[in-house]
């Protein structure tokens, strides 16, 4: 496998819906903690994983934590790529704009802020784990 | 474990980080920096408050490098290096600082 | 007698509510909570079984769930009622028994 550097391509796949399970917060657990070992790292979210980026989340009424707002620093831990499948909104009646905005500072376009969560087809979603060094299943 | 605080007591993890955020209240940072025999300057408040102010948003503890980029941009690149932070907090910014604010430990931390 | 049942899973990633669905007698109340409460919005892929289930039962989704996932309650199917804690204990009081599709 190609590898630059010791640099190698992460991606965590995240297919559950957040609160019902303790999978989602546990991902997002591993990918900042995984952070600090500067590798390619990038987030795909499909079947009921796309839930966990839906806006609006306000768990006081079922006493758990919110973190759909970690979401939101992903950018500054150098964590800029989200991919969220197309098939998997469609099926849940769910488009981009029901979804957080979630942005990032691109360094190298003068620290511009873009978004990071990137729509794709599961065929392109299927390319992109093929091209990962690991992938790490939520 | 815990501390007490003016005759109050404050649960706390086996690090001495605070169980519950919302206990939180100055003299806990004052006395959790008194035990590691530090005095906190308006410097340092402004640290805890930064922190505090940006968990209520991010309902996270950052680590050391984002801490660091955002007190560059909320308080001036003066003060978002690591040298002034690890200035007025010897122990590691985040982690020191995160504890008085009553944080938990920063996730990433490793 | 009416049976309440509950669903607490995703639909889309378990069989449960289509288990429930298919087994309800008429009459009969489905309250939908935990990640059961995706099945009670409108457009998604199993939106029509929901939406016939309700021509011979009563649906009800547990609000403070909905919320908790950003589901906003204008997006809940037309029929299905939005139930707090409160309303969840009455439906249980209400019915003879309660079946739950785990």
């Amino acid at each position: 496998m190609e590898n630059e550097g010791g640099i190698k391509k992460f991606m965590y796949v995240n297919r559950k819906a957040p609160y019902g399970t303790i999978y989602a917060l546990e991902s997002l657990e591993v990918v900042l903690i995984g952070a600090a070992f500067d590798q390619d790292v990038s987030l795909a979210f499909l079947d009921d994983g796309v839930y966990q980026l839906a806006k609006g989340q306000d768990t006081k009424g079922i006493g758990m934590k919110n973190f759909s707002p970690i979401y939101k620093v992903l950018g500054d831990y150098d964590i800029n790529k989200l991919y969220v499948e197309k098939e998997s909104l469609e099926a849940r009646g769910l488009t981009l704009d029901d979804l957080q905005e979630i942005m990032y500072e691109d360094e190298d376009d003068d620290w511009e802020e873009k978004p990071s969560i990137r729509v794709v087809s599961a065929a392109e979603l299927r390319d992109l784990m093929d091209e990962q060094d690991i992938v790490l299943s939520f | 474990m815990a501390i007490e605080v003016n005759g109050k007591t404050y649960e706390t993890d086996e690090e001495g980080y605070l169980a519950n955020l919302n206990d939180w209240e100055p003299e806990v940072a004052t006395a959790m920096a008194k035990e590691d025999g530090t005095e906190l300057s308006e410097s340092h408040w402004e640290v805890i408050n930064f922190l505090r102010e940006y968990y209520e948003e991010y309902q996270i503890a950052p680590a050391v490098r984002v801490l660091t980029k955002a007190i560059g941009k909320k308080l001036g690149k003066d003060k978002g290096n690591s040298k002034y932070l690890y200035e007025l907090f010897p122990y590691g910014p985040a982690k020191q600082a995160c504890k008085y604010a009553g944080l938990p430990k920063p996730t990433g931390c490793v | 007698m009416a049976m309440l049942h509950t669903v607490n899973k995703s639909p889309f990633e378990n069989r449960s509510l289509d288990s429930c669905l298919g087994r309800i007698k008429d009459g009969a109340a489905v309250l939908l909570f935990e990640d059961a409460v995706y099945g009670a919005m409108k457009g998604t892929a199993v939106a029509g079984k929901v939406q016939s289930a309700m021509e011979k039962s009563k649906v009800y989704v547990l609000g403070p769930d909905l919320r908790a996932r950003g589901m906003s309650e204008d997006q809940v199917l037309d029929g299905i009622n939005v139930v707090d804690y409160g309303g969840f204990v009455d439906l249980v009081t209400e019915h003879d028994s309660v079946q739950a599709w785990l």
